[in-house]
């Protein structure tokens, strides 16, 4: 009987486009064989990819729902499948399943309101899906400021989309950062926590922190000493998964499975949980 | 309530296992029990524990998912599922009856695990009230009565006759094909049996055994405990007590290349292992210590967090007699202040 | 029964404790049972009084805890150290595992160690005491029923076929010191060794086929000190957890023999701690029976620093088609 639905069992995907982000950085646009998006998702979901015979990965959708003709995935060199997946040219077939875990609340508590993003590194990936998404219903929110910070220059992931499109958005602020001075970067220069003090944001903002675990750390105390409340700050998490529907076991955190009740949370919940991430 | 007299449970046996494989408690060959399936001559062993929980039943050890053929870039998916075919298990006690009900509270909820679902529809339970529980025995514990065992069918035996009595649809069907083996009976053997085997339960040394300061809501106070650093200390992080419990439910998924292709396959993973959380930029469980709380915050916290209060354990005792360390759920109850 | 009494070691613990030659113990802590002692490590003497264990339950061989304990303790640890556990002390010194000079040994002599499994299997499930006499085990359950069971009748395979009751290693003995013993310890091997290739694979098919993949024989053995293990390492090609054919399983434990061959001082643990009852020492005796024929009789562990015939070349090492020639032989 080969009816049933089984969410273990993933479909084909081809990799249509691949870009170079980063040094170690690149973004994979997927498709299936004939084409089409795979599935549907929401703003902050994360997708299983797999090579079969290498392995198999969650991996947040990087790109906005509102593409309707593909889905993108922007994916740091780090381990067996990133790697084998860097090496990989157009044509790729690999495997996908998904959508899987808890979206950013973008249609319910992030409707009217302004909007702070703060991403350290390749954390911007699951918040380009937001940002975008944001963009693109524009009158359904307030003001949008985006603060990004990366090691260097070189680092920065979508430097030409922020560039050339965000950037150019009316009512949208970014405020990049790089870690360190360098040659032919006239913008700000110090870490993102020290940054988002630096600009010293209104707390009416909801805010939006995607990063390595010590930058989300920092950023947040930071926050907290600007006055904003943690049931404003709302993150994403990235744990070891295997399932994506919370059986194998592996992501789960006090009573919760970081791929079906997150990867979304609200700092304020994460106070609920164990210090075990 | 139907019975038989024990002369004829092979003919029994047989008769069930005209219509689906019945598996049976018997020898391992190395002093302990399994689950066999039933042939002609495969002796019933009385055995308390089998070594492996019935759990290999509905969510095996390792089991194949899919395959795939890779041909330079182009990826071919098989399905290879196939539907289970109707079985019967013999001789599952109370304890490892409860187990199924809080595996299917993992498997079971949506999205359904179709490779469980499958079997857990197919599987017919045949249970076996406990004569002679043991020291490590205790399922009441977790509000289990080894007397009065559920599944499909539950079964009594005395030193001559077999008692059955069937609680489900499946068990009335399977009673049914094996009428001409059987008698109606009233049930006055069985509600002694029961009365004895409940005042044993009573005189066991875990009988003081209490969930009442475990639970949902206790992370924050148990979690920080100081007892875990000197509960887990000589943990050697091996897997015996993950893989033995009738419970534990965390798995793996790995792809296995067979040279003609890759199969994925799904197998038993131990949150005691070192490398379960590991990934790529760190390891949310770094020690021993925290993977050690982990095993048993889950059981006795985490999961009667989602599930109304059910704890993961049913008290086989299975831990207690198989972990190199001697380190056990009891122990860690008792130093966390679950005695009464 | 042990000859040595419980009042011996701990009066013996408790007094290195207060005059400060160590800071912790290594002993035997008590469990809920006679029979279920965990490896502890005790820091005050009250701790000792109160939950030290010294009966025929205390098999577990503390010499791979110093590997991970000399380093998270300030100054000394006293370790109980059995003859046969002093092999395995010898051998992690002789690969540089841990600090000697961390690690104070008491060596306790050995009359041999109780199998529970073996108690369970001749008095029955539900015990409720066992007392250790002169005339044997003295079992008693929850079923108003007393069996005596001689020692000999549910002494661990390992202690039947005890190789040593002398202690190779130790900084202060209580009791006495015993001898090597020459024990009959390699006939299971030739049992095996007689059969044919065929009978052979299906005794170790039928053995292994029960293995369940929990790891315990490599966390237990002293000679697993790797700090990462290569069936732990997702890049090694090797790394599992179960079997996706029935062939991968005997590879996981052919191949853990190959990586402790001539390390392995034949110690059992990891027979003892085997849930599926895998007579794994066999596989290594095999290995250590082939050493002794091909290069001489070599106990690992017997002396610190010995060069293992596995790790050292000499001008007379047999060649490897004098072996196969000699297993034409054979």
């Amino acid at each position: 009987m080969n009816t049933r639905e089984e969410t273990l069992i993933p479909v084909v995907g081809v990799i249509t486009d691949v870009r170079i982000d980063t040094p170690d950085v690149k973004t994979f646009r997927v498709v299936t064989p004939d084409g089409k998006k795979a599935f549907e998702h929401k703003p902050g979901q994360c997708a299983m990819l797999s090579i079969p015979g290498v392995g198999e990965a969650m991996f947040s959708i990087t790109s906005s729902p509102t593409n309707t003709e593909f889905m993108e995935f922007s994916i740091k060199k780090c381990g067996c499948v990133t790697d084998w997946l860097h090496q990989a040219e157009v044509g790729q077939q690999l495997t996908i399943r998904g959508p899987y875990g808890r979206p950013f609340p973008v249609d319910t508590e992030f409707r009217g309101k302004d909007l702070l993003f703060i991403a350290g590194g390749i954390g911007l990936a699951p918040l380009r899906s937001v940002i975008n998404y944001c963009r693109h219903y524009r009158d359904e929110y307030g003001k949008i400021d985006i603060v990004y910070g990366s090691r260097s220059m070189d680092d920065l992931v979508d430097y030409k989309e922020i560039v050339e499109e965000w950037t150019k958005d009316t009512n949208v602020d970014v405020h990049l950062t790089i870690d360190r001075e360098q040659e032919g970067w006239n913008g700000h220069v110090g870490f993102v926590p020290n940054y988002v003090k630096e600009l010293g944001f209104d707390t009416n903002k909801t805010a939006i922190i995607c990063g390595p675990p010590i930058m989300i750390k920092f950023t947040l105390q930071a926050m907290v000493e600007l006055g904003f409340n943690k049931e404003q700050v709302y993150t994403t998490m990235e744990l070891r998964m295997k399932c994506g529907v919370g059986k194998c076991g592996r992501c789960n955190i006090g009573s919760k499975y970081v791929c079906k009740d997150g990867p979304v949370f609200r700092c304020d919940e994460l106070d609920e949980l164990p210090d075990e991430y | 309530m139907r019975k038989c007299s024990l002369a004829v449970l092979d003919n029994l046996f047989a008769a069930i296992a005209k219509n689906a494989t019945l598996y049976i408690p018997a020898s391992d060959n190395a002093g302990g029990a399994k689950f066999t399936k039933w042939e002609e001559g495969t002796q019933y062993l009385d055995t308390l524990n089998t070594v492996k929980s019935p759990k290999d039943f509905f969510f095996p050890h390792t089991e194949d998912l899919m395959e795939f053929k890779v041909t330079g870039k182009n990826i071919e998916l098989f399905d290879i599922r196939e539907e289970s075919e109707d079985f019967v298990v013999f001789g599952v006690r109370a304890c490892d009856v409860k187990s199924f009900d809080i595996l299917d509270r993992v498997f079971l909820v949506d999205p359904v695990d179709s490779y469980y679902a499958s079997r857990r529809e197919h599987g017919v339970i045949i249970s076996l009230a406990c004569t002679r529980p043991a020291e490590t025995c205790f399922c009441t514990t977790f509000g289990i009565d080894a007397s009065s065992p559920m599944g499909d069918i539950s079964a009594w035996k005395t030193e001559d006759e077999l008692f059955l009595q069937a609680n489900t649809e499946k068990g009335e069907a399977i009673l049914k094909s094996v009428e001409a083996l059987t008698e109606d009976c009233t049930d006055e053997k069985v509600e002694e049996q029961k009365d004895r085997i409940r005042k044993i339960m009573g005189k066991l040394p875990l009988a003081n055994l209490t969930t009442e300061n475990f639970g949902g809501g206790k992370t924050k106070e148990l979690f920080d405990s100081e007892k875990w650093a000197e509960l887990s200390e000589a943990c050697l992080g091996c897997g015996t007590c993950t893989f033995v419990c009738p419970t534990c439910q965390c798995y793996d998924i790995k792809d296995f290349n067979t040279g003609k292709g890759v199969i994925r396959y799904r197998c038993w993973d131990s949150c005691m292992f070192s490398e379960f959380t590991r990934m790529a930029h760190g390891n949310s469980r770094l020690t021993q210590l925290e993977r050690f709380r982990q095993r048993f915050m889950h059981k006795l916290v985490y999961y009667p967090e989602n599930n109304d209060g059910l704890f993961s354990c049913v008290g086989c005792g299975r831990c207690l007699a198989k972990c190199p360390i001697s380190m056990n759920i009891v122990k860690v109850m008792k130093s966390l202040g679950g005695e009464k | 029964m042990q000859k040595i009494t419980r009042d011996v070691l701990v009066s013996k613990a408790v007094s290195l404790l207060e005059n400060g030659t160590v800071n912790a113990v290594l002993g035997w802590g008590k469990g809920e049972f006679v029979y279920d002692v965990t490896p502890t490590m005790f820091e005050t003497a009250d701790e000792i009084r109160e939950n030290f264990v010294w009966n025929d339950f205390c098999g577990a061989n503390f010499s791979k805890y110093l590997v991970s304990k000399t380093k998270k303790i300030e100054g000394k640890i006293l370790v109980f150290l059995k003859p046969c556990d002093t092999y395995s002390f010898n051998q992690l010194l002789t690969e540089h595992r841990f600090d000697r000079e961390k690690v104070y040994v008491v060596g306790v002599p050995c009359e041999g160690m109780a199998d529970i499994s073996k108690v369970k299997a001749l008095a029955g499930e539900g015990i409720a005491n066992i007392d250790f006499t002169d005339a044997g085990l003295v079992v008693t359950n929850f079923y108003d029923e007393t069996k005596t069971i001689a020692y000999a009748d549910v002494m661990a395979e390992r202690c039947v076929n005890c190789k040593s009751k002398k202690h190779v290693a130790f900084d202060e003995l209580l009791g006495e010191t015993g001898e090597v013993i020459s024990s009959a310890r390699f006939d299971e091997v030739a049992k095996i060794e007689a059969m044919t290739p065929d009978e052979r694979f299906a005794f170790w098919q039928g053995e292994l086929s029960r293995c369940i993949r929990c790891n315990a024989c490599r966390d237990v053995c002293p000679a697993c000190t790797c700090e990462k293990c290569v069936f732990d390492n997702p890049n090694s090609g090797a790394e599992n957890k179960a079997p996706a054919t029935t062939f991968e399983e005997q590879m996981f434990h052919i191949i853990r023999a190959f990586h402790v061959a001539g390390r392995c001082t034949d110690c059992g643990e990891c027979s003892r701690v085997c849930p599926q009852n895998i007579p794994l020492h066999l596989l290594n005796r095999k290995f250590i029976r082939d050493i002794d024929n091909f290069y001489g009789e070599y106990q690992a562990g017997a002396e610190v620093g010995s060069r293992a015939p596995l790790v050292d070349y000499t001008l007379d090492d047999l060649e490897a088609a004098d072996v196969f020639e000699r297993r034409e032989e054979e």
